[in-house]
Order: structure tokens, then sequence, then C-alpha cells
């Protein structure tokens, strides 16, 4: 590593935390640090990108959006030596290269930041940022230099977590911030990151924005994939559009307006976003769940949830959102009252609460939700499969009817039947979820981040199932890490912060504000005092 | 890969060539029997061949079952062991006079205890959280030990000369010129297949290997569909135990002995995925039938001791692997 020709002041030596930024001004005249040339990728005869070029320059923010399957991952991965390009080439400092792996890349001052989480979950934080560079003394692993410059690392994004924690103590959010620090300690002439901010909140996005903006400063060749189109908006110089696997249009992103990105990115006009709320329904309340204690929680959570509701529950990424309807759904430990319709129930196994006709869908698809290596039509069984018995044996022709069906009510697009869940992209894979859940036929439907890692037109049907299940008299929870969703879905929206409900909006209340000060438990010096309707949460 | 549906025909899907190696593997391996020695072929060396793979045949026909639900069971060989050792007492103990009827109880006997048996190990695994792996690592040390312990060092052996004569036929018997262990593996064969492949619980077996934590979030009892694995594999240890009696009449402390690692190199050639989520019985089958076959072709053969089958067969298993690990490569 030492050996590292450094490429200017862009590249970033490996004890990152002591490198000042200088602020010396952009290098202006410089040629690009990474392109592609005509670059093509087909896998087994399917096209999945074509004739792309494109120039990444040094001190360049450049964003690369598109819906899933537009081919922006596997550009990604071609630039960062994961894959070979079927035609064309690359050129790194104007030069072609064929990388043949991401070590390859690396050396070259080439890191990619991958959306999924990549770490050992037994090491400790240190010990994954430094696995396989590790510092060494004489006598061995130099424990204390690697906690210090990993704490350091980390500092930089404002993530204080302790080097020595273990990577599985970690919310997903300290776990990405992890792995951006990560990547960042490898001499860096260009950083890829793919969605960085699909898991973090609004304050951990803007210590990365801030990174980024360091790096550019410093004459890094930043690409940044993302499908909120207003961060791009925020940090990007350029904005490159992909679809279907083609080169849509580069533009400068000051020109660009995030209705025009995605316009562009689905070829056709989106029309609102946001499906009109489906009428309240009179009538007690479908769910009500009192004094419920969830294990590690610091308080009881009461709340109810009234039939055709699309009640929002908000917070930030480890405000105990989830761990608190993991719960009620019997997923975790916890214990409580809770009364469906009225009557008392108690759910042992999560089968009991589907029994009861309360259905929760995780927000980790990947991991729980669906069995990636097995085909759609198993996945969407699965949950339901006493329904598809006769005699002993599944029924296939049912099987394959309800595969039919599920595939025409929730237009998950598969080529082929026996297609895997993990061939799937993000949004057919949570449509997919959905279908396998409503065969339960519920009553009640927790969605928890509905649209992560969905693209724009899937995100849209997807708001549109759940107004279409609330206006059917299904009641509905949504938990979501984005403002916007509250706001534009949901009747009513609940406020966790550190494993309590903190507060209640209801109809105009419902601000990115509102949510934010009660979610942060800060209220910004211009910020009005809160509202008088706004009710406290009852403890 | 991408939103837009292609209109691609679902015939295009490549030859599952993982699940057809083992029955190349035992094609070629038939074609090396004859060359070697063209007796090999015969009618009465194949039927041989198969009924002495009986055993093994249908303990990882069980095997296969625990194995696709992400778990392990090395107890296999010492439950033989002791399974077979009270059931010979049960036969020694006369309770019914009638030696056809004795020998229907017996079997009884040896279907119940290996069911229990096995779901000794299956609670323990489950409700006790512990790896499978130290488990049975366990119980196999007690299930030899208490055969040990009731042949008091030496060895069971059925006493009435009646009862032995009556029971005989079930292994050395046969039925249209076909000897009766081949039928049993068929018929395990042909059951677990469809257990495994066309039922419910066949399915929530593959999803619970496959991800646990998915079959968990679906609502699947995962404690339940792993305990009942290894029900199962009891009771085709309890149908391997039924066959192998009448062939020897008797039970010592040594049998059964590495039946254990027979049993999981089969599944394993059979291409089930000894990290769960995919199972193939007739794969399983195929594999209990090539161990037997290089054993046959062994001692058939002059240039290899027959010492050595031990040793090839630990190679097979090894190459069995890296032709999983080949045929999984991404393309």
């Amino acid at each position: 590593m030492q050996a590292f020709a450094t490429g200017g002041a862009a590249a970033r030596l490996a004890d990152v935390a002591d490198v000042t930024i200088d602020a010396a001004p952009k290098a202006d005249v410089q040629g690009p640090v990474i392109e592609t040339e005509a670059v093509s990728r087909a896998f087994g005869g399917v096209v999945v990108l074509s004739d792309i070029s494109l120039k990444f320059r040094p001190g360049e923010v450049h964003a690369v959006i598109g819906e899933n399957g537009a081919g922006k991952s596997t550009l990604m991965k071609i630039l960062a030596g994961h894959l070979q390009p079927t035609s064309g080439r690359v050129l790194i400092g104007g030069e072609p290269i064929e990388l043949t792996g991401p070590a390859e890349a690396e050396r070259r001052g080439i890191v990619l930041v991958h959306q999924e989480i990549l770490l050992a979950p037994d090491l400790t934080v240190a010990q994954c940022m430094f696995l396989g560079r590790e510092l060494t003394t004489r006598l061995g692993v130099d424990d204390r230099a690697m906690n210090a410059k990993a704490a350091a690392a980390l500092a930089r994004l404002g993530c204080h977590v302790p080097p020595t924690a273990r990577v599985n103590s970690l919310s997903i959010a300290n776990r990405q911030l992890v792995q951006i620090a990560r990547a960042l300690l490898t001499p860096h002439k260009a950083v890829i990151f793919d969605e960085p901010t699909a898991s973090l909140t609004p304050v951990e996005a803007g210590a990365l924005f801030q990174l980024i903006g360091e790096l550019r400063q410093s004459g890094v060749a930043v690409v940044y994939i993302s499908h909120r189109l207003e961060e791009v908006k925020a940090i990007a110089d350029v904005v490159t559009v992909l679809r279907d696997g083609k080169w849509i249009a580069t533009r400068p992103a000051a020109s660009l307006q995030p209705v025009e990105m995605a316009r562009l990115m689905v070829g056709r006009d989106l029309e609102a976003l946001y499906p009109q709320r489906p009428a309240k329904r009179a009538g007690g309340p479908a769910l009500s769940v009192e004094g419920f204690v969830v294990d590690g929680a610091p308080e009881a959570a009461s709340f109810e949830l009234r039939p055709g509701e699309i009640l929002g529950l908000g917070g930030l990424v480890g405000a105990g959102r989830t761990e608190l309807l993991e719960a009620v759904t019997a997923l975790r430990k916890g214990a409580g009252r809770i009364r469906i319709g009225g009557a008392d129930i108690a759910f042992r196994a999560p089968r009991d609460a589907m029994r009861a006709g309360v259905v929760y869908l995780t927000e980790d698809r990947k991991g729980k939700g669906l069995i990636l290596a097995e085909p759609v039509a198993v996945n969407l069984t699965l949950a339901a499969l006493s329904r598809f018995s006769r005699g002993f044996g599944v029924d296939r022709a049912k099987e394959s009817a309800a595969l039919d069906k599920a595939i025409s009510d929730f237009d998950i697009r598969i080529n082929d039947k026996a297609m895997l869940a993990g061939q799937l992209s993000g949004g057919n894979q949570q449509k997919l979820l959905l279908a396998k859940m409503m065969l339960l036929d519920p009553r009640i439907v927790i969605i928890d981040e509905p649209t992560r890692g969905v693209d724009v037109g899937a995100k849209q049907q997807i708001y549109q199932f759940i107004a279409r299940l609330a206006g059917e008299g299904r009641a509905v929870i949504v938990i979501s890490s984005e403002m916007n969703e509250l706001i534009g879905l949901c009747h009513r929206v609940l406020v966790m912060r550190g494993g309590r409900i903190v507060g209640e909006l209801e109809g105009a209340d419902i601000t990115e504000q509102n949510i934010v000060m009660r979610a942060t438990g800060v209220s910004d010096a211009g910020a009005q005092a809160p509202d008088a309707n706004i009710r406290d949460a009852h403890a | 890969m991408t939103d837009t549906a292609l209109p691609q025909p679902a015939k295009a899907r490549p030859m599952d060539w993982g699940a057809i190696a083992p029955f190349l593997a035992l094609g070629s391996l038939a074609v090396v029997g004859v060359i070697v020695n063209t007796r090999f072929l015969s009618g009465d060396n194949l039927v041989n061949v198969i009924t002495r793979s009986a055993f093994i045949a249908t303990i990882a026909a069980g095997q296969t079952f625990v194995i696709t639900a992400g778990g392990l069971d090395l107890s296999v060989g010492a439950m033989a062991a002791f399974v077979s050792g009270v059931t010979i007492l049960f036969l020694n103990s006369g309770v019914i006079a009638d030696p056809a009827l004795l020998i229907a109880a017996a079997m009884g006997v040896a279907l119940v205890l290996g069911a229990l048996c096995g779901l000794v190990n299956g609670l323990t695994v489950t409700l006790g959280r512990i790896e499978p792996f130290i488990v049975t690592l366990g119980t196999m040390g007690i299930f030899r030990s208490l055969t040990t312990w009731l042949a008091k060092g030496g060895s069971i052996v059925i006493k009435s000369g009646d009862v032995r004569d009556t029971y005989r036929p079930a292994y050395f018997g046969e039925l249209l010129g076909i000897p009766y262990p081949v039928y049993a593996i068929v018929g395990v064969a042909c059951l677990g297949a469809y257990v495994l492949y066309r039922t419910a619980y066949g399915r929530h077996v593959m999803a619970v290997g496959s991800s646990e934590e998915v079959a968990r979030y679906s609502g699947v009892n995962v404690a339940r569909v792993r305990t009942i694995t290894y029900v199962i594999q009891g009771l085709c240890v309890a149908v391997a135990v039924i066959f192998y009696i009448p062939r020897l009449g008797s039970t010592t402390s040594t049998t059964g002995l590495l039946w254990e690692l027979q049993a999981i190199t089969a599944v394993v050639i059979g291409g089930t995925r000894l990290k769960g989520g995919a199972g193939r019985v007739f794969g399983t089958i195929a594999g209990a039938l090539i161990l037997e076959a290089i054993g046959n072709i062994m001692v058939l053969s002059d240039f290899v001791s027959e010492y050595l089958i031990g040793a090839v067969q630990g190679a097979i298993i090894v190459i069995a692997m890296l032709g999983q690990r080949w045929l999984a490569r991404p393309r």
C-alpha cells in the first residue's frame, strides 16, 4: 500500500484521518479520472447495458440515476472491476485498462461503496475496517493504531460508535457508515457510492454529504447513485440518466429539476406520486395496543389503528419502530395488551398474528422477506401454504394460478415464471412480498419501509396498492424513514424517538418540520412552537 | 434483470447438471466396473450391490431431510446399533409366542424407538438451541455406549432359532426375483421424494434450510419443522435396522460404525447442499449406490487393495464437493 503512486492531490493515504483537506481550487482542465468508452454488457444474451460512454472528472460529483434494472449497478460494477464489459473499454487516467477484479481497481484508486452491507458481523468495527490491510507492529497486529484511525475516520462521518464494538451490535445505519469509512481508507482517486443513504436518517445523510463535499474539494471524482432525486439535485454537479441499459441524458444538475429527472428515468410523465387518501371509516379501532413493552425499550407504547386508516410511523433509524411492531406481531419479545376489533388477543408466535389477520412486511426484504434462491411461486405461497394443500400435497396448479393472479394484480414484471426471487429488481421483489402476505387476506397490514431500494415507477404503484388496501377497509401501518412518504400517504403519523412514541400528527400538521422536531427531540432555533393541535402521545 | 418483461420461452432454461451429476457418475462407474470385471454387470452382482446399499441408502434418505433443513445428524450409526440391540432384546423376551407376530411387534418397537431417538435429537437441537453437530455428537456417544452396556461388552444375539429362521427372509428373501431390501430402498426413496417435493411440509423444510429468518417471518414453525426432520431420520434408521437384524441376527458394539459418515457422504454426493436449502432424495440414493459400487468394483478388481476402500470413498466425497462448487460457479 505504501507503494501506491499518488495521482496528485486526489490520492488519500491510508491514514485518512491525518490528512488535512487542502482547499486548493478544483483542478480545472484535468482529464477524466475514469471514463467508459462504448461499454456494453450482456448476461447470457440479455443486454443490460449498451454503448455507454461517460466521463467522470476530478472534483466533480456525477450522479447516475435510473429505475431499477436501468443498468446503474452493472455500470458501477464494471467501473469497480467486479464485472468486465462485453464490448467497449474502460479508461483510467486516459489509458485503456482492463480491470481484472476489484483489487486491481482499488490499486488504481477506484473505490466502490456497496449498497449491501458487507461486513463480518462478529468482528469489531476496527477489525472490519482494516480487514485484509491490518496495521502491524513487529509483534503482530497494532490494535491501538487501528482503533484510533477507525474512530477518527468514523468521526468524520459524524458516527461515534466505539471502534471496539462488534458489528452485529450496530444499527443498520451505523453499519452503512462503517462501510463508507472503510472504503475511504483505501487511497482513492474516484469513489463510487451505490445508494449510500438508503438506510441513513437525514442527520447521518447530512454528514455524508459534507464528506462528499470534502472529497470534491480535494479533487476526487465522485460517482453517486441514488433513487432520491432531491438528494441528487442537492449534491450532484452532473446528472446522467440511464433507462433500460441505454444512455438517455447527461446534464448539469443545476439545469435539471427532480420532476424532469423522474420523467427522463421513467420515459413518461408521472402523475401525482401519491394517490388520493381513501375516506376515513366510522367504527371502533381495528387494532389497539396498550402498555406494550418491547424487551429493551425504555417505556411502554400505546396506539390505536382504525379501519381504513393509513397510520405512519416516523422517526430516525433505530428509534424502535421496527422493534415495536415486530414485537406486536410476536417476531420478537415483548408484552402488553393487544385488542383486535375490541377483543383481547395474545400472539405467542408469528403465525398466531397471521391467523388473527395481522401481517408484518419486513424492511429486510432480502434477508427476512424472500428466499432469494427459490422460485417466485415458492416465495409467493410460503406464508399461506396450507391454503394450497390438497390431501398431503401442494396443489401446483392452484399455486401457478395464484402466481398468475399476483403477477397481474401487483404488476410483478418477470420474464419467466421459473425466475428466482433474487433475480427480480427491488421494486418487483417488494411487489412479490406484498402479494405473498396478501394471500393471507389480512385485516391489518404493517409495512416496514415499503419503498426502500424501489424505483420511482414501482414506488407509485406500491403507494396505490397501499391506498387500495385502506380503501377496502383494511387498516395499514407504514413505517418509513422517508418524510415525503409519511406526508403524502398517511392519515395520521406517530413519531418515535429512543424507543418511545413522542408525538402524534394528523392532517395538515403532518409536515417535515413537525416530524423532524419530534424525531430528533430538538426544535431548531427558527422553528415555531409546536402547534396547539398536536397532541402529545399518551404514554 | 430488467423491469421490462421480455418474451422468453420457458424452455430456454439450461439443464440442471447438479441434479443429473450423481446419476452420470453412477453410469460412468458402471462402465468402469465392466471394464474391470465383466461380472460387475451380471444380474446377481447388481442385485447384491443394491441390496448391500440398503442400510446406508435408507438412513441417508432421512439424513437428506435433516441436512436440507440446515441440520446434521452424526448419531445415526450409533442409533442403528442401539435400536437394533433393543429390538433383538425384545425378540428374545418372547412376550408373543407366535414368531411372525413377535417379529411384527419388534418392527413396531424399532420404529417407535427410532422415532423417539430422533425426537430427542430434534428437541435438544431446537428447544435447547444447540448446534446439531454438538447435540448429535453427544447422542452418538450415548447410543453407542448404551449398546455396549446392553450387550455387556459383547454381542446381542437372537436366541430363538425359530425366530431367526422366520425373520431371515426379510433380508435374504425375494419377491419376483428381487430381494426385499431393494423394495425398501425404492419405497423409502419415493415416499421421501414425495414428502420433500410435493407436500407443504417438504416446502417448509427447504424454506427453513434456505433461510430460517424468511421462514420465521412467513409464520413457519421453524422448531417444529426441524424437529420433525430428526424424527424422520430416526424412522429411516429404524427401517434400516429392520432389514439389518435378519442379516446377521446379532448386534455388537461395532454395529453401524461409521455409518454416519457414509450416510452424509451419500447425501453430499447426491447433490444436496450441506448448508441446507436444497435436497435431492433420488440423488442421495444414487450416492449410496455409488459408495457400494466402488467397494464392489475394488473387490472385483485386482489392482487396488480393498483395504483402501475408505480412502477411495473419502476421495470421492471431496471430488463431489469440488464438482458441486464447479457447477455452482457464477457464469
